[in-house]
């Protein structure tokens, strides 16, 4: 049996996260590629909002990441605290700068798309009120944890941070149907167990293949940045001490 | 249960009977960031009067969080928070009764203070009352996830301004609503949603943000 526990020690996950965060970064490279074509030359061009629609394909799924980042950051760090596990609170502190840069850059894209469309770069809407209170969540996690010397505690104190903001995820993501607002609904709906979108399949294909890449590309960089806190946490530990070794040699 | 909770509100009280000056600075603290939104805006009337609801509330959220450093660091700087720690009684309940002192002390007197302060903004009669309700609820919502910050930052360098940019965002939702309120009745529309809305913030906090803080005390004094 696949034993998952195996992989909670920072010594067996650190080579695994090595495998893994180079597939994630070539399946990424490939999927960007493919998906960046497809965004600028296959989609057609929207009847509505003409060319300038096709900054969704990096707004919408930086916006997901942005959230979907939050809530498995927050689940690494329930985990830290349930099991005591120092690798899982590793996950999430290096999961917490990528999460805030796709939250910056869901925001900067929804700037560069709300001149055009809404005439303004920034309205004090639900759902963009709502994801800037996500990026100060981002940034008063890493804050916190950078101010606490004791790595220990560091984890603890913004695992429980963490936990504390998870409730924003869900505010972000309904707030376009709570309040009535300027930022559209959601185009994609799950019903009766299909996907219905009110776009053009290509689109959303697009859409999709944008999405994975931008999923993939934060599961390479938070694992390879993982591996950096290893070495860092563990540089006491005889098989860092022993790698290192074998690398100078 | 409940005596626990009272003796530490009292033994809070009391200790802020002794130094007056601190609750003092809190209430003028909050007037003072009120009257300098008229200098910064000019006196025009009917703009004030727009805007008190959210001046009024946003100086109440920085009040309240100014004074959320003194929550536990006095009992922790003099050894008292790990006595209280090893007591039979649930941290959370000790928690709870400091904080419910923490309000009594920094956030009931911004509601008395609140109508005065909305009259110079020129509200009137029933968005007085509103205004004064709103922040009845939500001053303890206040104090409660403050609470979770205080603990968290304790015995940190830089804790005044850390505690800042942890609290200040999850105080928006009460800010959001409770302003809201004061202008959604104001406008004629009724404010009974964002009454409930509120309340049941202030109930879910009440119920969750007392053990947050214990666990959150327990990381920071180990």
């Amino acid at each position: 049996m696949f034993n998952l526990f195996k992989y909670s020690s920072p010594a067996s996950f650190y080579p695994l996260a090595g495998r893994l965060a180079v597939g994630f970064g070539i399946a990424s490279v490939i999927l960007l590629v493919i998906g960046l074509y497809m965004s600028f030359f296959v989609a057609p061009t929207d009847y509505k909002q003409g060319e300038g629609y096709r900054i969704m394909f990096i707004h919408v799924p930086a916006a997901w990441m942005s959230m979907w980042i939050y809530v498995v950051m927050a689940c690494f760090a329930a985990a830290g605290m349930i099991w005591n596990t120092r690798l899982s609170s590793m996950m999430a502190s290096s999961l917490a700068p990528t999460g805030a840069m796709f939250t910056f850059v869901a925001l900067w894209t929804g700037a560069l798309w709300g001149k055009p469309m809404w005439g303004a770069w920034w309205v004090w809407d639900a759902r963009l009120t709502s994801e800037l209170i996500l990026l100060f969540l981002y940034v008063g996690f890493m804050a916190l944890e950078s101010a606490i010397d004791d790595p220990r505690r560091a984890a603890r104190a913004s695992g429980l941070l963490a936990l504390v903001g998870v409730i924003n995820v869900p505010i972000i993501y309904y707030s376009v149907q709570w309040w009535n607002t300027l930022h559209q609904g959601s185009s994609i709906k799950v019903v009766d167990g299909g996907i219905e979108a009110s776009m053009s399949e290509i689109m959303l294909w697009t859409l999709l293949v944008m999405t994975f890449a931008c999923w993939f590309y934060a599961v390479a960089v938070s694992l390879s940045r993982v591996r950096s806190t290893i070495l860092e946490r563990e540089s006491d530990a005889v098989w860092v001490k022993a790698l290192l070794k074998e690398r100078k040699a | 249960m409940l005596s626990t909770v009272k003796c530490m509100v009292m033994r809070d009280l009391t200790l802020a009977m002794r130094h007056r000056s601190d609750v003092l600075t809190t209430v003028f603290f909050f007037i003072i960031v009120v009257s300098l939104f008229p200098l910064g805006v000019g006196p025009d009337a009917a703009l004030l009067k727009e805007m008190a609801a959210g001046v009024v509330w946003v100086a109440a959220l920085l009040a309240s969080m100014l004074s959320l450093t003194r929550l536990f660091a006095d009992d922790y700087n003099d050894g008292t928070l790990e006595q209280l720690m090893m007591v039979p009684q649930p941290l959370s309940l000790i928690v709870l009764g400091k904080v419910l002192a923490h309000w009594i002390i920094s956030g009931l007197p911004l509601v008395l203070m609140s109508p005065l302060l909305g009259l110079q903004f020129g509200l009137e009669g029933d968005e007085l009352i509103m205004l004064m309700v709103t922040l009845l609820i939500g001053t303890p919502v206040l104090s409660l996830l403050g609470a979770i910050g205080a603990a968290l930052t304790l015995g940190l360098r830089g804790g005044g301004v850390l505690v800042s940019l942890l609290v200040l965002p999850l105080y928006i939702p009460v800010l959001i609503f409770g302003a809201g309120a004061v202008t959604a009745s104001a406008a004629g529309m009724g404010a009974d949603g964002h009454l409930s809305l509120m309340g049941a913030i202030l109930l879910l906090a009440l119920v969750l943000a007392p053990w947050a803080s214990a666990a959150a005390l327990r990381i920071s004094v180990e």
